[in-house]
């Protein structure tokens, strides 16, 4: 099977579409046009830039250059995670706990996955590797950010019952323990969505993408399948990590609640 | 849960919070102190640093236990605050209480059957006197009640001050109580200490 490669003016052709989405938007007077077409320029730069990037670490091959992409991968995803809250933990701890959360469960589950059930030679090699750590933070970081969102949000709304609970004599951790749960629930929706919906209302993207390059849909599937079970084990360990750090974090050794600790709030 | 008896006094020593000068301040056992002021003049506030809520100065004392030195839901589970606005979280009264509801349902004029309600029925008055049996039947050894007759009509607020002053008596509780009316002042404190200015005056 041959892989048909793209030309930039074939990807040219494909942005008149969007010109012509971002023409008729401005039309129909849906004050998108704008958004619409920075945020196309930006795919293509971001892209572009990665794609250089990718080029070269594949070509050095290199544990140390895997290690800092890596790295900044990391570093991305937690700054993301802290911007996609409404209340944040002060003095750091929103962007130190959800990146540490992130870098236990996304880095070890890629390794096991790499070292124990793919076991390409080097365990690192990048064509693997790379794309495994970025779906896996991609989606870790969902989960770490809607889980310490929900966390937050719901703390704020239900301090009152919280330390009404405290006054009858509770632990912290049983005056929270809802609202804790509820906060890891929600960030494990979105991918047992995904894997509920698998394959019938939708094609998973990346598996699209593998038979597209040529992959043989039997393989593409069964790397779908993997991908998605360590994608849920990231995803919820991450989130249960993050989410109980947030949460103890909320409380100081008096068991009181703190929500001096987060921004937005007095 | 708290089987063997009174604790003894309450003790304030030098506890700060917000604006409020340091208050020290001795309860004993069986007895009430009101605390009234404006809005916003602390009151609460005070209750919530006894109660170990918010950071705060100085340290509290019931009989020879240290609030510092105490696991701090050890101490709240002993030095029981009950707010003004009660809160639930299960759907049914009965799934809050921890042991029986004795015969303090009578008492306050509820039925029997009041533990099976649902939350969402009850009104304000009902969820006030549900709060105050439901935190009494974990045997707390000190009060810390903040207005707990403020959504009662006439009737059910002597009911409510006589069922507690019995009990206050009975297990020997000291107790700080927040009130605003001057004849419950009158009814239910053996002292009563005005906050103004963010310090505590004789009244």
């Amino acid at each position: 099977m041959t892989i048909i490669d793209l030309s930039w003016w074939q990807l040219a052709l494909a942005s008149l579409l969007v010109l012509a989405l971002a023409a008729t938007s401005h039309l129909a007077r849906l004050g998108m046009a704008r958004s619409l077409l920075v945020a196309a320029a930006r795919t293509v730069i971001q892209l572009a830039l990665v794609g250089l990037v990718l080029e070269l670490v594949f070509e050095l091959g290199r544990l140390r250059w895997i290690a800092l992409m890596s790295l900044v991968m990391l570093l991305v995803a937690g700054r993301e995670v802290m911007a996609r809250q409404k209340y944040r933990l002060r003095g750091g701890w929103a962007f130190g706990i959800g990146t540490l959360s992130m870098f236990l469960s996304a880095f070890s589950v890629t390794v096991l996955t790499l070292v124990v059930i793919i076991g390409p030679d080097p365990w690192y090699r990048p064509q693997y590797s790379i794309p495994i750590l970025g779906m896996l933070l991609g989606n870790t970081m969902t989960g770490v950010a809607l889980g310490l969102d929900r966390l937050t949000e719901g703390v704020r709304r239900q301090r009152a019952l919280i330390e009404n609970r405290l006054m009858l004599g509770q632990p912290w951790n049983v005056a929270v323990g809802e609202i804790r749960r509820d906060a890891v629930r929600s960030g494990l929706i979105p991918i047992i969505n995904a894997m509920a919906a698998a394959g019938i209302v939708s094609l998973p993207g990346m598996m699209t993408g593998q038979i597209l390059a040529g992959t043989p849909p039997a393989i593409a599937v069964k790397y779908q399948i993997l991908i998605m079970f360590v994608i849920a084990v990231g995803t919820g360990f991450g989130t249960l990590a993050a989410v109980s750090a947030g949460a103890r974090r909320l409380f100081d050794a008096r068991e009181r609640l703190r929500l001096d600790r987060l921004t937005g709030t007095g | 849960m708290n089987s063997s008896g009174p604790a003894g006094d309450l003790a304030l020593e030098d506890v700060s919070v917000g604006d409020l000068e340091p208050v020290s301040l001795a309860v004993s056992r069986g007895k009430v102190i009101c605390l009234s002021g404006a809005s916003g003049s602390g009151k609460t506030r005070l209750l919530r640093a006894v109660a170990d809520l918010e950071p705060h100065g100085g340290d509290c004392r019931l009989g020879d236990i240290r609030q510092s030195e105490t696991p701090a839901h050890n101490w709240r589970a002993q030095v029981m605050m009950i707010p003004a606005e009660s809160q639930w979280w299960h759907e049914t009264v009965g799934e809050h209480f921890d042991a029986d509801a004795g015969d303090a349902l009578e008492a306050l004029d509820l039925p029997g059957e009041a533990t099976s309600w649902s939350i969402d029925r009850l009104s304000s008055g009902e969820k006030q006197r549900l709060a105050l049996i439901r935190a009494l039947a974990r045997e707390p050894r000190a009060l810390l009640l903040d207005e707990p007759t403020a959504n009662l009509d006439a009737e059910s607020i002597k009911r409510v001050e006589r069922w507690l002053l019995e009990i206050i008596e009975r297990r020997e509780l000291p107790t700080l109580w927040v009130a605003h009316d001057a004849e419950q002042i009158q009814r239910v404190s053996n002292r009563h200490l005005l906050i103004r200015d963010g310090r505590l005056e004789e009244s």
